[in-house]
């Protein structure tokens, strides 16, 4: 059976472990004292899309688990440093995949260790009810890639594991294309929403009148177009087109960033919006609308501390 | 001399107090507040804080009620200005309107009702604490000028501005009144939206150099536009931006526009930033910036 460990365990991370606890040896690194020992008594339950209830190994220090052959790192952006030096200097053997929005996460782990390294893409949601309850929303792909010392072969293996426990994923040789699409789309949905109080609905693909948000969302997309473009990446999806897809099919997604500002608390603007802004810098594309978002992000998290 | 304010709230009541005082002019007040009207009938219109003044003035919520008048001044929320401007355009069929409202575009809906229209810019402020009773924050100019299209003989727009000022609120009358209003909508539209999108007051914008370099891109496009007018605005609205960041003067101010989100109210984005957006589009000025903003704060007004 395989081992995999899951570092941090919000609703990404709940919802690899409980299902990836079904066919390995799972156990879940998190941040709090009592979350862990919330999930070594009463197990990870899962509802909405499935509905089981997982038993898995849970600590706060990695020396406290058995050494995994996986490791997934599902933490927040703004928590990867924090977890990075957390495992550094456990398990050498392991391989580490990294799921965060943004581009980069893979490097910021690589810092603090020189394992093999995977990278994804998850498009998967959840809602979090409590420490040892997640429900399953959206049960769609997530899409692992080569990052360091691994070959699409590895990320196949992975992928196999994961539909095996019932996820839906994908390997891809190289992962960019995807990375970038789902970059351009979050840094776009997800500063809009958190600005707006707006979930992700029809609005975002509204373009009769001039004032119409869609306008903002496509200019913000075309920018992170030409990036990508600058940067040599072939988008894979067509982020205009995922997010008309996504809010003619009714359902009206809370971005992250939007369930941040609402709880006050830090976003994840530097990991998203960020990342694309200092890749336009590096490459030479002026993005004054993304700039424009992530300046009234940022003000906006002051507005509460 | 008969005038007829359309839209008593704060800044309608303080020209309709200051120009109560005046034993010239019969002063009345339009405005659908019933409160506020059945107050100011009762025990008049009363300001306090930079002026002390009890007005008497004549309000009613019924336009019909309206005699004949010499001057209108227009001083509702500009989303409100061609409601009002339609029900009480009867009275001023042989006189002027004047609108001291926030943005632009408010004298051309006044000029779809009425046939002589004088354009205007005021900056004093205030707030209604109670029915009746103004709090007066902020005393400062108003500037009176002719509307192109529609223009009220000069010797009016200089009659009417000599009872303002002669009641309190020191007003010049000018033959090009673009000027002051542009810097003032430019003031506006660069420092209200980021108030209202971020929660900050107008001090802690402008201490955010990111944020306060966003409110000059703001005045730099508004700027293109009102010179593509061939418009010279009267004073740099960063001076203006800076001096009200001033501790003594707007840095705990939340701006109006904030004000409304915070009370779900209509913002009045279409008129300031939208405005602006709207002439750089006909003129061939790209407004990028004030269509960022417009949209936001719009996409702000649908989430409630």
């Amino acid at each position: 059976m395989a081992r995999v460990c899951v570092a941090g365990a919000g609703v990404i991370g709940s919802l690899f472990a409980a299902h990836l606890a079904r066919v390995a040896e799972v156990s879940a690194l998190t941040r709090r004292e009592e979350h862990a020992a919330a999930l070594r008594e009463h197990g990870l339950s899962v509802s909405g899309r499935a509905g089981f209830t997982a038993r898995l190994d849970a600590s706060v220090r990695p020396e406290e688990l058995p050494a995994p052959e996986l490791v997934i790192v599902a933490c927040k952006t703004t928590d990867l440093d924090a977890v990075g030096s957390l495992l550094a200097g456990h398990w050498p053997e392991a391989t580490v995949m990294t799921v965060q929005n943004g581009i980069g996460a893979d490097e910021v782990i690589g810092r603090h260790g020189d394992w093999r390294a995977l990278a994804a893409v998850t498009f998967m949601s959840g809602t979090r009810h409590d420490d040892t309850h997640v429900q399953y929303v959206l049960d769609t792909a997530t899409w692992i890639g080569p990052a360091r010392g691994t070959t699409v072969d590895d990320a196949e293996h992975v992928a196999e594991l994961l539909r095996s426990a019932g996820l839906a994923a994908e390997a891809f040789p190289d992962l960019r294309p995807a990375q970038w699409s789902k970059l351009i789309f979050n840094a776009t949905v997800n500063t809009v929403s958190a600005l707006t109080g707006l979930p992700h609905d029809r609005h975002f693909a509204e373009l009769e009148r001039p004032s119409d948000l869609g306008h903002l969302v496509r200019g913000l997309m075309d920018e992170g177009k030409a990036v990508a473009a600058a940067a040599g990446v072939e988008l894979g999806e067509d982020p205009w087109e995922m997010n008309v897809l996504a809010t003619q099919r009714g359902s009206a997604h809370y971005p992250s960033m939007l369930e941040d500002v609402e709880a006050h608390r830090r976003t994840e603007i530097d990991w998203i919006t960020g990342a694309l802004v200092r890749e336009a810098r590096r490459v030479g594309v002026p993005v004054p609308l993304h700039e424009t978002m992530e300046r009234l992000v940022k003000a906006k998290e002051d507005s509460w501390s | 001399m008969v005038v007829a304010v359309v839209g008593c709230g704060a800044v309608g009541s303080l020209f309709a107090a200051n120009l109560a005082t005046l034993d010239d002019v019969e002063v009345w007040a339009y405005d659908l507040a019933r409160a506020h009207v059945d107050a100011i009938n009762r025990d008049g219109l009363r300001l306090t804080g930079a002026g002390e003044v009890t007005g008497r003035v004549r309000a009613t919520s019924d336009a019909e009620e309206l005699p004949p008048c010499d001057f209108g001044i227009v001083a509702t929320k500009a989303m409100h200005t061609d409601g009002a401007i339609a029900a009480t355009a009867h009275a001023f069929a042989d006189g002027c309107v004047a609108t001291v409202q926030n943005g632009i575009g408010n004298e051309e809906v006044l000029a779809r009702h009425v046939e002589r229209v004088i354009r205007g810019t005021t900056f004093p402020a205030g707030k209604i604490v109670a029915p009746g009773v103004v709090q007066w924050d902020v005393k400062g100019d108003t500037t009176l000028g002719p509307y192109e299209e529609r223009p009220a003989p000069f010797e009016e727009v200089e009659r009417l501005a000599d009872a303002c000022t002669r009641g309190g609120m020191p007003t010049t009358a000018v033959h090009d009144a673009r000027g002051p209003q542009w810097r003032k909508v430019i003031f506006n539209a660069a420092t209200n939206p980021l108030g209202a999108l971020t929660g900050l007051t107008h001090g802690r914008v402008c201490e955010q150099p990111a944020l306060r370099r966003l409110a000059s891109q703001l005045v730099d496009e508004g700027t293109a536009v009102a010179q593509a007018q061939g418009i010279v605005l009267d004073a740099d609205p960063e001076e203006l931006i800076d001096y009200a960041a001033r501790r003594e003067v707007a840095y705990d101010h939340k701006a109006s526009m904030l004000q409304d989100v915070e009370a779900r109210r209509q913002t009045e984005v279409d008129y300031l930033n939208g405005g602006i957006a709207g002439f750089g589009r006909r003129l061939g000025v790209p407004t990028p910036t004030h269509e960022t903003i417009q949209a936001l704060v719009k996409g702000v007004e649908a989430s409630w």
